[in-house]
C-alpha cells in the first residue's frame, strides 16, 4: 500500500464493508430527515385533533396518531431532529473536553497526567445513567441541560484515546524534528500531533452518538428528558407505555427508530475503525 | 572555530528492572567528549546500539543529558534562556534515518519546509513560496511538488525532502543521525553526492552518525568510534583508515564489506563474536574485552582511559600500558 494516500486506502477498505456502507446510509437518510424535517412531515407535530385520538395506522395518518390525536409520523421526524441535535452536541462537548485533557496529559506527562488519569478512572466508576439522573433531578430537565450533562459525562474514553495517541506520536521522528526546529508546543500539539490522532477520535465520536441517542431516550422516556409538548422518541415511546393495550404503534415506531438508529452509528463507527486500522490491513494482505 | 562541544556527555535511563550486579541504569551514553569544527564533518561510527542516536538527540536538546554538557560557540545549552534557545534551534538541524517517519504524513511539502521559515521568520508571507521553491532546488527537486503529500515520494525524494526542511533556516550544524541507511544502495550515492556539495557550497558543519565505514571514509573529516556508550578511538579520518589501533575498530573494518580488502585483509584477527552486551551489565575492566581477540592480563580488571597515542586518542591497554 506504500504509494497510496491514507484517505484513498480508507475509501478502498471502506467500500468493501457492507454492513458499513449500510451504517452510512442509515446515518445518511437521519440527517436529510433532520434537515428537511419541516418540508417532510405532513402535520404540524404539535397540531391537536380531538376527533382523531389513538387512531391506527392509515393513509391519512401513516404511522397513527397518539393520545391527544397528533400525527406520529410528524412527531418521529421531529424527533429525529431532537436525536441528532443531542447526539451531536452532546458528543461534540464531551469530544472537546477529552481531546484536550488527553492531549495535556499526553504531551507533558507528569503529575497532571497523574491527576486528570485518576481523575477519569474515578469518573468511570461512578455510573453514568445514575449520575445524570441525579444532576437532572437537580438542575432541571430541558434539553439543553441534558446535551451538556451527557457531555461532561462522557468525555474519559475520548480522553484516554487521545493521550495513547500522544504518547506515541509524540515520540515519532516528524514531531522530534518539529522540536528540534523549534516549533511551539501548541504548533506541536495541533499541527503535528492532533491532526494525526484524529481518526481514532472520529470513531469514539460516531459510536458515542449512538450511546448518547441511547441515554437521551431513556431520560425523556423517564419524564426527565426532553419535555412534552416537545417530542422526542423517548417521550413519545412514555405515551405509548400508557396505551400500549390499544396503541402498538406508539410504541413500536419509535422503538424501531431507536433501534435502528443506534445500529446505523454503531456499524458506521465500526466501520471507519476496521478501515483506519493498519493492522487490519496487514491481516487482508495475508 | 569549534561550533559545537560535548563535555563528558553523560546519559543513563533508569529501567524499574533491578538485579544482581546491576543497578537498572542504562548507559546509553556514558561521559563522551567530541568538538565539531566549522566546516568540518565529524563522524561517530558503532554498531546498533552502542548511543549513537542519544548522543544526536542530546546534542539537539531533545533529551536531557544525565551529566555532562554541550556547549554550541562555547555557551552551555543547557543554560540557554528563551531567546538563546530559538537562534539555537535555528542553527542546529537535523536528518533522521527514516525518512518515511520524520515527515508528517499529513502535511504537503510546502508545509513541511515553509514551517522553519514560519517559525523563525526567515520569509514573509507573499515571499514564502518562492523561498520554500527556492530551498528545494537546492535539494534537486521541482517547485512542482509544493502541493503533494509524503505518501507520494520514494525513500530518496523524502530524504531530499527532509534535507530541505533542515536547511531551511541556513543552520550551522546538521546531526546526521544514519541518513543513508535506510536507502537503497543506488539512493545512497545520490544522497551522499548532494549532502557533499551542501558541505562544500555552504560550510555547514555536519555531525555525521553512521554504521557505514565506507561512507565515512568517503566522508568525515574526524571520527569517534563508539562502543557500549563511550568513545574507543578518536583520530583524523585518514590516520584511523591507514591504522586502526583499538581492536574493535579493527573488526569494525574487517567485518564491513567492500573497504578495500587488500589494504586490510592482512589484519588476521578473529571476526567480532557475540553480541554487544545489554548497556545494562556493562562488563567490568574494558566493556570490549569479551569480545576482543587481543586481550591479556589486565583488561578484565581495569577500565582502559581514552589516552592520546600516534596522534591520536583511544583507549586500549595494547596502546597505553597502564
Amino acid at each position: 500500500m506504500g504509494n497510496y494516500s491514507p484517505t484513498k486506502i480508507f475509501w478502498q477498505r471502506f467500500k468493501h464493508n457492507k454492513l458499513a456502507v449500510g451504517g452510512a446510509f442509515i446515518v445518511l437518510c437521519l440527517f436529510i430527515v433532520a434537515f428537511l424535517a419541516p418540508f417532510l412531515s405532513p402535520y404540524n407535530p404539535n397540531e391537536i385533533d380531538r376527533k382523531q385520538i389513538l387512531e391506527s395506522p392509515s393513509i391519512e395518518h401513516p404511522l397513527g396518531t397518539d393520545e391527544l390525536g397528533r400525527d406520529l409520523l410528524s412527531r418521529m421526524i421531529s424527533g429525529a431532529r431532537i436525536s441528532l441535535l443531542v447526539g451531536f452536541v452532546a458528543v461534540g462537548i464531551a469530544t472537546i473536553i477529552g481531546m484536550i485533557l488527553g492531549a495535556f496529559s499526553g504531551y507533558y506527562g507528569g503529575w497532571p497526567e497523574r491527576i486528570i488519569m485518576r481523575f477519569i478512572d474515578i469518573m468511570l466508576s461512578i455510573p453514568t445513567f445514575f449520575l445524570i439522573l441525579a444532576v437532572i433531578a437537580f438542575i432541571g430537565p430541558s434539553i439543553w441541560n441534558i446535551m451538556i450533562v451527557i457531555g461532561v459525562t462522557s468525555w474519559m474514553g475520548v480522553a484516554r484515546l487521545v493521550r495513547a495517541e500522544f504518547l506515541s506520536i509524540k515520540e515519532r521522528e516528524y514531531v522530534l524534528a518539529a522540536k528540534a526546529m523549534g516549533a511551539s508546543d501548541l504548533r506541536i500539539i495541533f499541527r503535528h500531533i492532533m491532526i494525526n490522532s484524529l481518526a481514532p477520535v472520529l470513531v469514539s465520536a460516531v459510536l458515542g452518538v449512538a450511546s448518547a441517542v441511547l441515554v437521551e431516550s431513556a431520560l425523556s422516556f423517564l419524564g426527565i428528558g426532553v419535555q412534552p409538548p416537545t417530542p422526542s422518541w423517548g417521550n413519545i415511546l412514555t405515551s405509548g407505555k400508557d396505551n400500549i393495550e390499544i396503541a402498538w404503534w406508539l410504541s413500536v415506531f419509535p422503538g424501531l427508530a431507536i433501534l435502528i438508529t443506534v445500529l446505523g452509528y454503531n456499524l458506521l463507527g465500526e466501520g471507519i475503525r476496521d478501515a483506519v486500522d493498519p493492522r487490519l490491513w496487514d491481516a487482508e494482505k495475508k | 572555530m569549534e561550533v559545537l562541544k560535548a563535555i563528558s556527555l553523560r546519559k543513563y535511563f533508569k529501567t524499574r528492572k533491578k538485579s544482581r550486579g546491576s543497578d537498572g541504569l542504562v548507559r546509553a551514553v556514558d561521559g563522551i567528549d567530541f568538538s565539531l569544527h566549522e566546516d568540518s564533518i565529524f563522524a561517530l561510527v558503532g554498531e546498533s546500539g552502542c548511543g549513537k542516536s542519544t548522543v544526536a538527540r542530546l546534542v539537539l536538546k531533545l533529551l536531557k543529558p544525565t551529566s555532562g554538557s554541550i556547549q554550541f560557540k562555547g555557551h552551555d545549552t543547557i543554560e540557554f534562556d528563551k531567546r538563546a534557545l530559538k537562534r539555537f534551534r535555528k542553527s542546529v538541524q537535523i536528518i533522521f534515518q527514516d525518512p518515511f517517519a520524520s515527515l508528517n504524513p499529513r502535511r504537503t511539502v510546502y508545509n513541511t519546509i515553509a514551517e522553519p521559515l514560519k517559525i523563525h521568520n526567515l520569509a514573509t508571507r507573499s515571499g514564502m513560496k518562492d523561498a520554500v521553491s527556492e530551498i528545494l532546488g537546492k535539494v534537486g527537486l521541482r517547485p512542482d511538488i509544493l502541493n503533494r503529500y509524503p505518501h507520494e515520494f520514494s525513500g530518496g525524494q523524502r530524504q531530499r525532502i527532509c534535507i530541505a526542511r533542515a536547511l531551511a533556516v541556513s543552520p550551522e550544524v546538521i546531526v546526521a543521525d544514519e541518513p543513508l541507511s535506510a536507502l537503497d544502495v543506488s539512493i545512497q550515492g545520490q544522497i551522499i553526492n548532494l549532502l557533499t556539495d551542501l558541505k562544500n557550497e555552504t560550510h555547514i558543519a555536519f555531525l555525521f552518525i553512521s554504521h557505514d565505514l565506507k561512507v565515512v571514509h568517503y566522508f568525515s573529516d574526524t571520527v569517534g568510534v563508539m562502543y557500549l556508550g563511550k568513545i574507543v578511538e578518536y583520530a583524523k579520518t585518514e590516520d584511523l583508515f591507514e591504522k586502526p589501533l583499538h581492536p574493535y575498530t579493527v573488526v569494525l573494518m574487517e567485518s564491513a564489506p567492500n573497504v578495500e580488502p587488500e589494504r586490510y585483509g592482512k589484519m588476521h584477527s578473529a571476526p567480532l563474536k557475540g553480541e554487544v552486551p545489554s548497556p545494562l551489565e556493562i562488563p567490568l575492566g574494558c566493556p570490549f574485552h569479551p569480545r576482543c581477540s587481543k586481550k591479556f592480563d589486565p583488561c578484565d580488571r581495569i577500565v582502559p582511559e581514552l589516552q592520546a597515542s600516534q596522534g591520536r586518542l583511544v583507549s586500549c591497554h595494547l596502546w597505553n600500558p597502564y
